[in-house]
């Protein structure tokens, strides 16, 4: 907003005509915004608050904010579920992106564009296939669990399918794109006379890294991690596919309350409090991880 | 028959399905061609009968036999040639309630929602004729209306049949991986024996495993029962998942479980195993349990708003004519309704006069009981318990 400020200050006659130039550019994007964002939000607090009317899928207003404690407390068990589910899952993803990231923006010479490439391509499939297709590699019939079973890493009865593990490695999967191309964009941009000036200082290369190629990367990190971890914790494709009834998580709850019991001030109230919850979560975070440049 | 949202079809089945004429599921994977094969299938005879109103059909997906030469319904060309209505067919259902909230703001302000005959699952079927969103059929005009098979000739939500005509049946029961299983199972004690244990899966169709459980409690779906009886099964089931005896609770998705032998004994739907058996060498058993099976069907009606009653009605009673019926069977595999149909399908396809997952014997009849009406109040409490028992909230 900072330039609608400048603009104002001018104050010449020539510059009041065009001093609604600035919103006139921001319009398109307003409209965006109001149609597609603030009129669902208004719909979904709105619906949050009815009650079952006659028919189903007949709801009445009676502002019953009730909903919103009985939504959280029947679900809590999947709301943590997805926080924790999430939370491992960014963890995963950083520990295996910030060393490709890495390698791709620094060690990878000519080989550069065609490695990045690589990161993006999952997307050209649709991510559903993708995750169908790890139930398959998981299966019980597939290499990796016979594998495991034969060099008795695993009881022969033990399927990799249907469990915890498998939703995990399926969100780290299915999100580690969106925390390595942040990671590499803020990696790339270090500027290598600054790892050169420290090692003239005498820093090790850990010290290096820990002084300088850490901090300057942070910004990645943070938008790595957001990148992940938000969509992760709203995810529901994974827990349905990959997981059983014992690891749904909470998309899998709002998914359920909306198209089989068609209950959608339960789903609204979930919806909302999800966004909030990781809305709070979000703002301590990058408060916390104080990062300007995101901003 | 209702189809869940967690639905999704592999890319491993592709192309042995691509290869077998008549599986839904294989022409599911084409079914961007297939709307637009729907629309070139009218636009010729459009000019030819210009004098009657169109007759428009909402139906589910592959749900009516399909010729992949001509790219053409076979039914609904012969019926515009017989009839004169230009005919349109339109495959928009994918779920009952998704279908049914679309339409319903045009049904209560009784403007076209551009469709004169739905097919509807019963107990959705039975929400409509409530909120009077149907018109009555002028029994004249569907004079095969008398074909219905006796086991659906009254039900309680159309005693007599004056607003709907049921288009195909569905069956629940267990299914099996004959590899796995060689015994078969015959009943949930054997479905839920300790051998199979991790390697159960059940429909996500709440009438279909929670009725199959309360039947084997011993409970008559069909009859007014307590909420009681009800969460006695949603207490089984849940506690089936909590000692891991269930794996998963899936729609239509557990075919491929079967095949991959990641699950070897199912609750499933009857339908799905023939079509199975045809795209992979009969290699699955399916049987309605000892206690009984769950049965569903879906439903021809006229919208309350349809301008055009005389076609739609042209258009029930024509596919009431047991020739019709059978070939449409032959095509489908679900559950024939029509009487007589069994007769014809000597001329249609002799291999299937004696299959009885499309013509049940009369044990079999006997053996299969329907979900009773839920109130609103009832489905909203019941589907949230068995929603919770699949992990749901």
């Amino acid at each position: 907003m900072a330039f609608l400020h400048a603009t104002a200050k001018h104050g010449s006659s020539e510059t009041k005509k065009r001093s609604w130039l600035p919103y006139l550019l921001l319009l398109p994007g307003l409209v965006w915004l109001f149609f597609f964002f603030l009129l669902p939000i208004l719909t979904l607090v709105s619906t949050s608050t009815k009650t079952p009317g006659f028919g189903i899928g007949e709801f009445d207003q009676t502002y019953r904010f009730a909903n919103y404690w009985d939504a959280i407390v029947n679900s809590r068990a999947q709301f943590l579920r997805s926080f924790e589910y999430a939370g491992i899952a960014t963890v995963l993803a950083l520990a295996i992106a910030y060393p490709l990231a890495y390698a791709i923006a620094f060690k990878s010479g000519r080989w550069k564009n065609v490695l990045l490439v690589l990161v993006v391509a999952p997307f050209f499939t649709s991510f559903i296939l993708r995750t169908i297709a790890w139930k398959q590699i998981l299966g019980s019939s597939g290499f990796v669990n016979r594998a495991l079973i034969d060099l008795h890493i695993i009881g022969p009865q033990t399927h990799l399918t249907a469990s915890a593990f498998a939703v995990v490695m399926g969100l780290t999967y299915n999100f580690l794109p969106f925390m390595t191309l942040p990671l590499y964009s803020s990696l790339e941009r270090i500027d290598p006379r600054t790892i050169e000036a420290s090692g003239d200082l005498y820093a090790n290369a850990i010290t290096t890294f820990r002084k300088v190629t850490l901090p300057l990367s942070a910004p990645g990190v943070v938008a790595g991690t957001l990148l992940t971890f938000i969509p992760a914790a709203g995810d529901f494709v994974n827990a349905e596919i990959l997981g059983n009834p014992n690891t749904k998580m909470i998309g899998n709850v709002i998914n359920a309350r909306y198209l089989q019991i068609v209950d959608y001030p339960t789903a609204a109230a979930l919806s909302f409090t999800l966004m909030f919850v990781i809305l709070i979560m979000v703002t301590l975070y990058i408060r916390k991880a104080g990062t300007e440049e995101l901003v | 028959m209702s189809v869940s949202s967690e639905e999704f079809t592999t890319a491993s089945g592709t192309s042995e399905m691509m290869s077998t004429p008549f599986s839904r599921r294989s022409l599911l994977l084409g079914a961007g061609g297939l709307g637009a094969a729907s629309l070139i299938g009218i636009n010729g005879m459009e000019a030819a009968a210009a004098a009657k109103p169109t007759v428009r059909w909402a139906n589910w997906s592959l749900y009516l036999d399909y010729d992949n030469k001509t790219k053409k319904y076979p039914t609904i060309e012969n019926f515009i040639k017989k009839s004169g209505y230009p005919t349109k067919y339109f495959e928009v259902i994918d779920d009952n309630d998704s279908f049914t909230s679309k339409v319903q703001p045009q049904l209560k302000l009784k403007k076209d929602i551009g469709y004169d005959v739905v097919t509807m699952t019963e107990w959705m079927a039975a929400r409509w004729a409530a909120s009077g969103f149907v018109q009555k059929f002028d029994d004249a005009a569907v004079p095969n209306k008398k074909n219905v098979v006796p086991f659906l000739a009254n039900r309680p939500f159309d005693v007599g049949r004056h607003i709907s005509l049921p288009y195909q049946g569905i069956i629940a029961g267990v299914a099996w991986s004959k590899k796995s299983l060689p015994k078969g199972i015959q009943s949930l004690d054997q479905l839920f024996a300790k051998a199979n244990k991790g390697k159960i899966e059940v429909l996500s169709e709440m009438r279909d495993t929670i009725g199959l459980v309360m039947l084997w409690q011993g409970t008559d779906i069909s009859k007014p029962f307590t909420e009681a009886k009800f969460m006695n099964a949603i207490d089984y089931v849940t506690k089936m998942i909590h000692d891991g005896f269930i794996r998963q609770i899936k729609g239509q998705s557990y075919q491929e479980d079967l095949i991959s032998g990641d699950a070897t004994a199912v609750i499933g739907w009857s339908g799905d195993i023939n079509q199975l058996n045809l795209q992979n060498g009969n290699q699955f058993g399916f049987a309605i349990p000892e206690s009984g099976g769950t049965f569903a069907t879906d439903n021809l009606m006229i919208p309350s708003t349809s301008p055009n009653k005389a076609g739609a009605q042209a258009l029930i009673n024509y596919i009431y004519d047991p020739m019709v019926s059978a070939k449409i069977s032959n095509y489908v595999t679900y559950i024939n309704c029509v009487e007589g149909a069994q007769a014809a399908m000597e001329k249609v396809n002799p291999k299937q006069v004696h299959n009885t997952l499309i013509f049940p014997d009369d044990k079999m009849w006997k053996n299969l009981k329907i979900f009773r009406d839920l109130t609103p109040a009832e489905q909203i409490k019941f589907s949230t318990a068995f929603q919770k028992a699949s992990g749901n909230g």
